[in-house]
């Protein structure tokens, strides 16, 4: 009876089940949602998170399997041994002139050859073509050709077109020899070579990416070449260049074949950066511990990058996407 | 009606064949270039085709007589093997990744879980820490589980080295699939397994292709861990390649022609892919 005619008042009561029943349903949705993120998250921490919470962990440890007796927790010993190291010091700057510098010089050249592909000519597929293949050779095939086939001051390229221009101009060419003249410069030059492509392609994508609408009317208003690349076309780049330049030094932070193949690091200490550094600590000197302190301020470093990396990729991510909707 | 008269405009003006010469001196400064960047890689092909003693003269004689000798010392120089490591390592991961990968943008792109942004930000991360810093750790712990020199491990290792990459390219892929069929699917009682393998496959199977040759290249292209987590039976080419160094004698001419034999099937994987390599390199920022 009570309960035929006092419906009214039972709604409030009915609506709060009924949104409990729908919590409860969007909760169970939601984990089935994302029952499919699952297995691929699973195995990113496995097999990528626990290897670096593992290197913080052995940093603090004394651990050098030449000196077993020695083993044991050691302190911040390890941080203060990489910072006071003179190899240490050399390989932390050695990466910032190697990573800075190839860095600069593969974006303003792979800019400019951006700027020359965005335009409509003869053959262009085939000049793309041709500029992206030496991102797409082995790095150790590349640098391995680098040093032997390029910088070799007998049977290398450079000498030879050095040598050739003497004989044509009648003049005494200098044959030097490259990687121990320049070892720093070598490697830069390989890098260079080597990441332009990369550096090309997303700014061409940036600007494919340009209304051209906007430079139409730019253009119909008078604005010159210059003026359009100057207030138009930079502006636009600005977060295509800013993500190439962040992406291009996590990418170079790791270099490691161009150093092992070209100069071995040498000579002395000239261009041991970081990453062969660590290498040589942790399976020539096998100072496990120091190895470990040493990557984890690579780490630092890259984390520092990478936060403007992160902001960068997901606003053009959601840029890309809110523009669809 | 109209529609159709624009898209048949585009494509005529798409397939007008451009004339030498047009695009003025830019074009040709841009041929230049190009040429001026493959050089180094026109050299190593035509050594690659040279005797050794040819190889090794002081200037190089380019007009050298050719021959496919250095091929054949490099294939009785036993790199076979090697290649075969390459393959099952960069195939064996790639499989894995796509596997792992798909199901995963579906989640975020597709149907979209609540915290999207963070759990792709996390994602990212993991592809900004450097690689060195997890050798040490990686390399103890397969020596502890006995996995050193074993392809199948070293395969587990480049998939979760590109599976962040996967992840990010194939939620751009994915994004961009019409949520109506999806709804359409759903209502109709479609399961999970039959919405990925009916729908979301067919329609994401260009992106996933591309995502699969990316990942494909970076671990065929690695070396850092090939190098330390290998010793005999499992190493992979660029491996083969360092063995140049210390081998005595003339070995220009048959570097060379090993070094083109194990980039040639990533370059081609990469021209093949080149319209989406810049997605891939950018993480699925750029496309």
């Amino acid at each position: 009876m009570s309960t035929a005619t006092s419906t009214p008042p039972a709604a409030p009561g009915s609506i709060a089940t009924a949104r409990k029943k729908a919590e409860a349903r969007e909760k169970i949705l939601g984990r089935r949602r994302r029952r499919p993120l699952m297995p691929a998250l699973i195995f990113l921490v496995v097999v990528t998170q626990i290897p670096f919470v593992v290197t913080i962990g052995m940093s603090f440890l004394n651990w050098n399997i030449m000196y077993p007796k020695d083993t044991g927790f050691g302190g911040l010993s390890n941080y203060a041994e990489v910072l006071s190291d003179p190899r240490m010091r050399a390989a932390m700057w050695n990466t910032v002139v190697m990573v800075t510098s190839s860095v600069f010089l593969s974006l303003v050249i792979g800019t400019g050859l951006a700027l020359l592909l965005n335009r409509k000519f003869f053959g262009r597929g085939i000049v793309r073509t041709l500029l992206i293949t030496p991102f797409l050779i082995m790095p150790m095939a590349s640098s391995l050709m680098w040093k032997h086939l390029i910088y070799n001051p007998d049977y290398g390229m450079f000498n030879g077109f050095l040598a050739w221009l003497g004989q044509t101009f009648g003049f005494d060419a200098p044959q030097p020899v490259w990687v121990s003249a320049a070892p720093m410069a070598a490697i830069v030059v390989t890098l260079t070579w080597t990441w332009t492509p990369f550096m090309m392609l997303i700014t061409l994508a940036g600007l494919q990416s340009q209304d051209s609408d906007i430079t139409e009317a730019a253009t119909v208003d008078g604005a010159g070449a210059w003026q359009q690349f100057r207030f138009l076309t930079l502006p636009h780049l600005r977060q295509y260049l800013e993500l190439a330049t962040v992406l291009g030094i996590i990418y170079l932070l790791n270099t490691y074949d161009q150093v092992f193949a070209i100069t071995q690091g040498g000579p002395g200490s000239a261009t041991t950066n970081l990453p062969y550094e660590i290498y040589l600590t942790a399976f020539r000197k096998y100072d496990y511990g120091e190895a470990a302190a040493a990557g984890v301020i690579i780490v630092i470093i890259s984390v520092i990058v990478a936060n403007f990396g992160m902001r960068l990729v997901s606003s053009l991510v959601t840029i890309e996407t809110g523009k669809k909707r | 009606m109209s529609t159709k008269t624009v898209t048949q405009a585009k494509h005529v003006r798409r397939k007008t064949r451009r004339k030498p010469g047009e695009g003025g001196p830019l074009g040709v400064l841009a041929w230049v270039l190009a040429l001026c960047a493959f050089a180094p890689i026109a050299f190593l092909v035509l050594t690659s085709f040279h005797a050794e003693v040819d190889a090794a003269t002081s200037p190089p004689n380019l007009l050298a007589p050719l021959t496919l000798d250095e091929y054949r010392l490099v294939f009785s120089r036993n790199i076979t093997p090697y290649m075969l490591n390459s393959l099952m390592a960069a195939g064996f991961s790639t499989l894995l990744v796509v596997v792992l990968a798909v199901p995963a943008a579906y989640a975020t792109a597709v149907k979209p879980i609540g915290s999207v942004r963070g759990v792709l930000g996390w994602v990212l991360s993991t592809k900004f820490l450097p690689m060195i810093a997890a050798l040490l750790p990686v390399y103890l712990v397969f020596q502890y589980l006995g996995l050193l020199d074993n392809i199948f491990a070293l395969a587990i290792f480049y998939t979760g080295m590109n599976l962040p990459v996967a992840i990010w390219m194939m939620h751009s892929f994915m994004a961009e699939i019409p949520k109506d069929v999806l709804a359409a699917a759903e209502v109709d009682g479609a399961s999970l397994p039959l919405i990925l393998r009916k729908i979301v496959l067919p329609l994401a199977s260009p992106g996933i292709a591309a995502t699969g040759l990316i990942c494909f290249i970076f671990a065929w292209n690695e070396f850092l861990f090939a190098l330390n987590l290998t010793a005999t039976k499992a190493s992979t080419s660029p491996v083969y390649l360092v063995s140049f160094i210390t081998s005595e004698g003339l070995f220009i001419a048959q570097l060379s022609a090993a070094a083109l034999v194990v980039s040639i099937p990533v370059i081609l994987v990469g021209w093949v892919a080149q319209d989406k390599l810049v997605q891939g390199l950018s993480l699925g920022a750029v496309k």
